[in-house]
């Protein structure tokens, strides 16, 4: 537990010092970086909920990014620039798909709930594409940013402290989640369905309120996303993004606090690596994948720490 | 009107069967080896380039199509004893981690063999004309040949999964592997040409698709969505409700991209439904399962034994 402690501390520490020292040295375009992987990582935390905890295996999860970044993208065409509200819209308009979308598809399970989350956030894609006047096929660029006041989002490092914050209040709540009644009821129901029935509870419910949770976290990562990138295209809701959350999720290791943060960092900036060594780095990356999968399967996290009792 | 309808109902049918080479390979994987495949798109685009180039080199489209399906035949055999093997122990994430990894490695190999760009193909020159249909309309006849070569390998399908050893083999490994290892059956092999067999399956399909819809890198993976949701409607592990599937959703689809457009403009304005009627469409498949799956979240043909 020190240790865990210790090492968030000292994560947590080089983050914030981060910016001032990249700037320093000539290198904003890390400070990107480093917030692109922020803004992912939470994405990865909130599947991690469902995912790690609750045994779903949502392939659709970049589905929250997009609609939490159309949220920016839509008011600010129709003239609201308000933060706040953008945000609120995100989440909230993330937790409604995520409901139609978690009503459908928790009551299969294994393979077809694989196939279906992936369906439905295919069917958002064309969405996207199909809909010419917020850009279709080309995407969207937002006209501004959004206002939060406090906050200057178009200033890199004030933004930058703003995802960090969220990031850490995504880890914390997430960690209160699953060590609440409600995540122990989560958690009995991946471990064993069958016990968890017998005892009298129905995982339904149970599983349906954490995948609308971890929609509402995901919308809040796309609408920071959408943001960060100043450009919004039904890309982002593809199944290779909701694969990359996914990875994350696996590489950081799936069911504890730290994970799907160190996998977002691990994934990303090993991307970053190879594809400024070779414009094919997807043909290194898949197979690095497999073997990851195949040999290495606690992930990062559980090299670091003994994993959870 | 009529004639127009008819000619988008043959252009669903055609649809449906490339979905059903897809679904049937796809289904009788998942059925027998409990394996979900998401790189069964990349030996669809693998079909589809290896024949391109075959052609090319041999200059004959018989010997291509004949050297596309082998080629497709042996990578899916490599793919399975490399990649696959490891994993039947394993649960559903892996699998999909595993060959989601497999996906981005082909899409990439490609584009480094023949380029990102888009490769022309073309079919034979003894299938470009057109048939009359009694309509009074003309149909390509290389769409019509797909339909054929479709009913053909259902009809096929049928016989060795019902009237053969290997389909004795398939249907009983199904049902029960360690019942049909423990009897004596080289499993591992059984589930080498099975998955071989599947491949080359998604291997026509791919290759009957290029010249109609694009060859290139990822061509694969907007069809395997789709072909997720045949097979979601049609129960997994079932032959059957992949081709049932598969033809609801290919004449869903087609009708729905032809005909709600112009349906919607008779009840809502016509500018509402130029933006409605698109966005309707591309999203149909998806309601329908969604329907079919708050009814019978099993799909419409549950795969007997599980």
């Amino acid at each position: 537990m020190r240790s865990r402690i210790l090492g968030w501390t000292i994560g947590v520490a080089l983050l914030i010092v981060l910016p001032p020292v990249l700037l320093a040295l000539g290198q904003p375009f890390y400070v990107d970086l480093v917030r692109r992987i922020m803004i992912l990582a939470i994405a990865a935390v909130s599947l991690n909920l469902i995912l790690g905890y609750g045994g779903m295996v949502s392939f659709g999860h970049a589905a929250y990014i997009g609609i939490g970044a159309y949220a920016v993208g839509i008011l600010g065409f129709y003239g609201f620039f308000n933060g706040w509200l953008h945000f609120a819209v995100a989440m909230l308009a993330s937790a409604l798909v995520a409901l139609a979308i978690g009503a459908v598809s928790i009551r299969t399970n294994g393979i077809y709930f694989i196939m279906i989350t992936l369906a439905f956030t295919q069917m958002l894609y064309y969405l996207g594409i199909s809909v010419a006047e917020f850009g279709g096929d080309d995407g969207m660029r937002l006209k501004r940013r959004s206002e939060l006041g406090l906050v200057d989002v178009n200033d890199p490092v004030q933004f930058y402290y703003l995802v960090l914050a969220l990031m850490l209040i995504a880890v914390v709540l997430t960690h209160r989640i699953v060590n609440s009644r409600f995540g122990l009821v989560l958690r009995a129901t991946k471990s064993n369905e069958a016990r968890s029935r017998a005892i009298g509870f129905s995982p339904y419910p149970y599983r349906l309120t954490a995948f609308v949770v971890a929609g509402a976290m995901c919308g809040l990562a796309g609408a920071l996303y959408g943001n960060h990138t100043n450009y919004i295209t039904p890309g982002l809701m593809s199944w290779q993004q909701s694969g990359d959350i996914m990875f994350m999720v696996i590489l950081g290791g799936m069911a504890s606090t730290a994970g799907p943060v160190l996998g977002a960092f691990a994934l990303l900036l090993f991307e970053d690596f190879l594809s400024g060594w070779t414009q094919h780095w997807q043909v290194i990356l898949g197979p690095l994948l497999i073997l990851s999968v195949i040999f290495f399967r606690r992930g990062l996290a559980g090299i670091l720490y003994k994993p959870d009792a | 009107m009529a004639s127009l309808l008819f000619e988008q109902l043959l252009n669903g049918l055609q649809f449906g069967v490339m979905l059903f080479l897809m679904a049937a390979g796809l289904t009788l994987v998942f059925g027998i080896m409990n394996l979900i495949n998401l790189a069964h798109g990349s030996l669809y685009m693998v079909g589809a380039y290896l024949t391109v180039a075959a052609t090319q080199w041999t200059g004959s489209y018989v010997a291509g199509v004949a050297l596309g399906l082998a080629g497709t035949l042996v990578v899916g055999m490599l793919v399975e004893v490399i990649a696959l093997r490891p994993l039947y122990e394993r649960d559903h994430l892996d699998q999909v981690l595993v060959t989601f990894g497999l996906i981005l490695f082909f899409n990439e190999l490609v584009a480094i063999i023949w380029g990102r760009a888009a490769l022309f193909a073309s079919g034979p020159s003894w299938l470009s004309g057109h048939i009359d249909l009694f309509t009074g309309s003309r149909y390509p006849m290389y769409r019509a040949a797909i339909i054929v070569v479709g009913i053909v390998v259902a009809l096929a399908l049928w016989y060795v999964v019902t009237r053969t050893r290997l389909g004795m083999l398939i249907r009983a490994g199904a049902t029960n592997r360690t019942m049909v290892a423990a009897l004596g059956v080289n499993i591992r092999l059984l589930y080498t040409v099975v998955f071989g067999f599947g491949a080359a399956l998604a291997g026509l399909a791919g290759l009957l698709a290029g010249p109609i819809y694009n060859v290139q890198p990822g061509m694969g993976e907007l069809i395997l969505i789709q072909v997720f949701v045949v097979i979601v409607i049609g129960g997994i592990g079932s032959v059957r409700g992949a081709l049932v599937g598969a033809v609801i959703i290919g004449i869903v689809d087609t009708l729905g991209r032809a005909f709600l457009k112009p349906l919607l403009g008779t009840l809502i304005s016509p500018p509402a439904a130029e933006s409605a009627g698109p966005a309707l469409a591309s999203m149909l498949i998806y309601l329908l399962m969604a329907l079919v799956l708050t009814f019978r979240p099993q799909g419409l043909f549950p795969a007997r034994g599980g």
